[in-house]
């Protein structure tokens, strides 16, 4: 018997009971597009995570320093003025794990243009730090070594505040205000987004570190720095970075035994490789509950088959009588089954798609509806329908034909 | 002429739990070529048992059954599957169509099952079905069709394979007398052509369109006889 002519009478026998076909196949089409828009929100999820990462830049160490007690309190971490623009240079020199590091400053104030005003965060930095935060300029030019010597007046603006005081104007070679001091806008850089922590990576403006260090910090000695962006030259090496910047730390800060150190490094990458990790088991599990609702559609698909044989018996009966072979029987209801469970997952994967499109439109929440994830679901509901057709088929294929031919 | 049945010592035996019933005792008789047999007895002689045998869908407990020279006895369900669909053709009582199912899709049912091309399968279906006298119902589904044209649509799906015998089980007991004599009228013409039928039943003036009439009772053949086909004569006058 050739397959079209089975795959004919499937078709037949689906038609002649369409309700209880659709209704069938409903418990399909729920659970394909349930598993096809968690797996577009899961994987949403983790493509913004990894977005962040790649924001940040790779292979990023921070070093923060440590804590300071003044006058009976403790000012957390990071409060402390321990690290100096000398440890950045060491580092540099002396860790061979380490491709680059720049000393960072931050502050917030008041930056003005005309009657325009923006508060914001002001950092510090010196050319390397939009190396390793791979951030180049879309207008105008970076931060160059010389500006960091000579302590030039001149600053680099992100996206908002851009938008925020020269709105669709030109900033470069523009005098800003900041903190009162005019500095001169020598570039704009490129839109970064958010951050994983969610603040906006564009709310900044970046001056040189030693213009900084002297006119916009207070601080007891004009070379210290807030904190290091330190970049290993692998990821590979990223550990052993971390520990050669320690154990240099320590020598250059005279700290031995079990003292305290005024200073810890922080894994950046590392953080966040968890974060997306967590996010793929998050759309896993959400996959995982799906999938119960897709063997609660196998089992109904596997009910309403099993009252299709019962009620076909005599049909059964018939084909037998005419030269049906057992395979031929088993053959047609798989056939139902699997028809019933690819239809239903074809029109789940459609729901699902559009489901997830609306979520990423209404909630403004990214998804992701790989090809993968359509393909495993077209051929995982063709398996349920293997699976749960199988039994009632091979029922119907055991049947005896006289006892098939005499039922009422 | 050859032998198309040829039963020798058939005994067919039911085991419900600790009973067991003898519905067939011995049956031994043998069908030519071109006869019309039918087969007669109340309910319980064990006709309708050696009906399922002859039929092949069943195996008696012992004895051996030649149909058109081959001996299947032995065969497994497959190959019953496949003698059912290539040497007999099936006529029952409550005609057992396909519902929904246009006639002549119905009468190709055996030649799909015996894996003939599509375009053939449509050409052998139209000729059983002008054979039968539905010429012009062809794309009707049977409940459009009457009682008897829906028993003729049986028969063009009996005749359409070619078969070496065909069985018709109580082939009139859904019809009413005119239709009946249309049935039986259409079964004479066709073994006037040389076909060869095999008909239970319980009705003596159907059976009267038999030449020979075999009566069962309690599991034996109680005479088998030629009648001479006495309805035939009557037809005729």
């Amino acid at each position: 018997m050739d397959f079209l002519q089975t795959l004919k009478i499937a078709l037949r026998a689906l038609r002649t009971n369409k309700m209880r076909s659709f209704l069938t196949m409903l418990g399909i089409i729920i659970g394909i597009a349930a598993v096809i828009a968690m797996m577009a929100v899961g994987s949403g999820a983790s493509y913004v995570i990894s977005q962040q990462i790649a924001s940040i830049g790779s292979n990023i160490i921070l070093v923060i320093p440590g804590s300071t007690t003044s006058g009976g309190l403790r000012t957390g971490s990071g409060g402390a003025q321990t690290l100096t623009s000398d440890d950045v240079k060491a580092i540099m020199n002396e860790c061979p794990s380490v491709a680059l590091a720049s000393g960072t400053v931050r502050s917030s104030g008041q930056v003005v243009y005309g009657n325009l005003n923006w508060s914001t965060l002001i950092m510090g930095g010196t050319p390397e730090l939009f190396e390793i935060r791979e951030w180049p300029v879309t207008a105008g030019r970076s931060i160059e070594q010389q500006d960091v010597d000579s302590a030039g007046k001149v600053c680099l603006l992100g996206q908002t505040v851009a938008d925020n005081l020269f709105g669709s104007s030109d900033p470069v070679g523009k005098i800003v205000r900041i903190k009162k001091i005019p500095f001169t806008v020598i570039g704009v850089l490129e839109r970064k987004g958010q951050s994983p922590q969610g603040t906006d990576q564009d709310d900044t403006v970046f001056v040189p570190l030693r213009t900084a260090q002297r006119n916009l910090v207070r601080s007891n000695h004009t070379t210290s720095v807030g904190a290091l962006m330190v970049q290993a030259r692998s990821a590979e090496l990223l550990d052993k970075a971390e520990e050669e910047i320690n154990s240099l730390l320590k020598q250059r800060h005279r700290i031995t035994g079990d003292k305290e150190p005024d200073f810890s490094t922080r894994n950046l990458s590392e953080i966040l490789a968890v974060a997306e990790k967590s996010s793929q088991a998050m759309s896993l599990l959400l996959g995982a509950v799906a999938s119960i609702s897709l063997i609660v559609g196998g089992i109904g698909i596997m009910n309403i088959m099993l009252v299709s044989v019962t009620e076909r018996t005599r049909e059964i009966g018939i084909r037998m009588a005419i030269g049906a072979r057992k395979n031929d029987i088993l053959l047609q209801f798989m056939t139902e089954a699997v028809l019933l469970t690819i239809l239903g997952g074809l029109i789940g994967i459609a729901l699902g798609a559009a489901g997830a499109t609306i979520v990423s439109k209404m909630l403004s929440w990214p998804t992701l509806i790989s090809i993968q994830s359509i393909t495993v679901a077209f051929f995982f509901s063709g398996a349920i329908g293997i699976f749960f057709g199988f039994y009632p088929a091979k029922k119907a294929a055991g049947l005896n034909p006289i006892d098939a031919l005499r039922y009422e | 002429m050859s032998a198309v049945i040829v039963l020798t010592d058939i005994r067919r035996v039911f085991i419900m739990g600790d009973q067991q019933f003898e519905a067939l005792k011995g049956v031994s008789f043998a069908v030519e070529q071109g006869e019309f047999v039918a087969i007669m007895g109340a309910s319980g002689s064990g006709k309708s048992t050696c009906m399922n045998l002859i039929g092949c869908l069943d195996r008696p407990t012992s004895g051996s059954y030649l149909l058109d020279g081959l001996d299947v006895g032995g065969m497994d369900a497959d190959q019953l599957a496949e003698i059912r669909n290539k040497k007999l053709g099936f006529v029952f009582q409550g005609f057992n169509l396909l519902a929904r199912t246009p006639a002549v899709e119905n009468v190709e049912l055996p030649l799909v099952y015996s894996g003939i091309h599509s375009k053939e399968r449509r050409q052998l279906a139209l000729a059983a079905l002008e054979q039968v006298g539905l010429a012009g119902k062809e794309f009707n589904h049977s409940s459009q069709l009457s009682g008897g044209q829906q028993q003729r649509v049986a028969i063009a799906r009996a005749l359409v394979n070619k078969p070496a015998l065909i069985l018709a089980d109580e082939p009139t007991g859904n019809l009413d007398s005119t239709t009946t004599l249309e049935i039986m009228t259409l079964f004479t013409a066709l073994n006037r052509q040389g076909i060869t039928i095999v008909m239970v039943t319980h009705e003596h003036d159907v059976a009267g369109f038999a030449r020979r009439q075999l009566t069962f009772k309690d599991g034996q053949i109680l005479s088998d006889c030629q009648t001479g086909q006495t309805s035939q004569t009557l037809l005729k006058a």
